[in-house]
């Protein structure tokens, strides 16, 4: 981006950035850097999967692993933490990657990619995570919600149509209830937290 | 990354409160370590000291003697070493305004305490299964806020 933006140069002065990541490709730097780092031959397979193409000893294994809790990317290795894991993968590309088709359903959308019935995976995913799917893609949407109110200064109505939501009335509901708290009055505390931390640092 | 349990403490002045707390926390599916402190002083000098383990979530009666939930939260808030905290604000009743205030001041969550005991197990398995949700999937805690 160019300095002489005038957007960019303003939030200078303002002294705070705000920054939007793109999670999938931080992740995948991260993790390139660090198989690099250790000299392993390798193929990233997916988002979350990688190909060893060299057998490992156990102490370069444990080496690596120690590196990537440094990141905080853990090597899960319960094939119920995998599936769980998967599932998540999923459900955060159908909320987040607007280019994947929206209207899909959700549970026949995570059957077909994944392999594995629907009930199969719900009744999993809720014995590893302490939540259920449709509360995972819930919580997933709302979080996305508040991202694009503070972040991208979103209207609900352009939220609600973005995230597929038959009616803004729909989303604020949903809001309301994840939060307990109204998407505005959301807004307004983040505000008024900002402005206090920045007055506690001037 | 990985923890085997949560950690959780409660400050809190009332023993009744106290108790029921830890009995609601002994009977969720999540499995927890739950200390508690009678008053904000008793709890600022444990997270204080260096070698205290850190709650995961915090749960911070607003009156208490001596040192008040506010200046509590306003304490921790200043202290980076406790910026993986989660508060959340454990009160018998406030206003809308005092209730918004908490939340600008730093609190995640803002717990209005139930009359029955099956409620209260049902709101603290919510903060902790939503926190725990936070915790795993990297979400933005700066994000969190919950009223129950």
């Amino acid at each position: 981006m160019s300095v002489n933006n005038p957007k960019f140069t303003e939030q200078i002065l303002d002294m705070t950035l705000h920054l939007k990541f793109y999670f999938n490709e931080v992740c995948r730097k991260v993790l390139d850097e660090k198989l690099l780092e250790h000299n392993i031959k390798h193929k990233i397979i997916g988002f979350g999967e990688v190909e060893l193409l060299e057998k490992l000893s156990p102490e370069k294994l444990k080496a690596f692993s120690n590196a990537l809790n440094d990141c905080h990317i853990e090597i899960v290795e319960n094939q119920k933490s995998i599936l769980a894991q998967k599932i998540k993968d999923v459900i955060k590309d159908m909320v987040f990657n607007e280019d994947t088709v929206v209207n899909l359903k959700a549970s026949s959308h995570l059957a077909d990619t994944i392999g594995h019935s629907y009930g199969y995976l719900s009744n999993l995913f809720s014995e590893v995570t302490y939540t259920s799917i449709e509360n995972f893609i819930i919580l997933q949407k709302i979080e996305y919600t508040k991202q694009l109110i503070i972040n991208e200064n979103l209207s609900l109505t352009e939220i609600a149509f973005k995230l597929n939501y038959s009616s803004v009335a729909h989303l604020s509901t949903q809001f309301k209830n994840t939060t307990g708290i109204t998407p505005s009055a959301f807004q307004r505390i983040i505000t008024k937290r900002r402005e206090l931390n920045q007055e506690q640092t001037t | 990354m990985q923890d085997d349990y949560i950690n959780i403490i409660l400050a809190d002045d009332d023993e009744d409160d106290r108790l029921f707390f830890k009995d609601a926390f002994d009977e969720l599916k999540i499995t927890t370590k739950v200390k508690t402190f009678n008053d904000g002083v008793y709890l600022m000098d444990y997270l204080n000291d260096k070698e205290s383990d850190l709650p995961n979530v915090l749960f911070l009666d607003l009156n208490m003697p001596r040192k008040s939930g506010i200046e509590c939260l306003k304490e921790i808030k200043k202290n980076s070493r406790f910026k993986d905290v989660a508060i959340a604000i454990y009160s018998t009743s406030a206003s809308e305004e005092d209730i918004e205030n908490t939340f600008v001041m730093g609190a995640n969550v803002y717990i209005k305490k139930p009359n029955d005991f099956k409620t209260l197990k049902k709101v603290l398995s919510e903060v902790v299964t939503i926190n725990w949700q936070y915790h795993t999937n990297g979400l933005n805690k700066d994000n969190f806020l919950l009223r129950l």
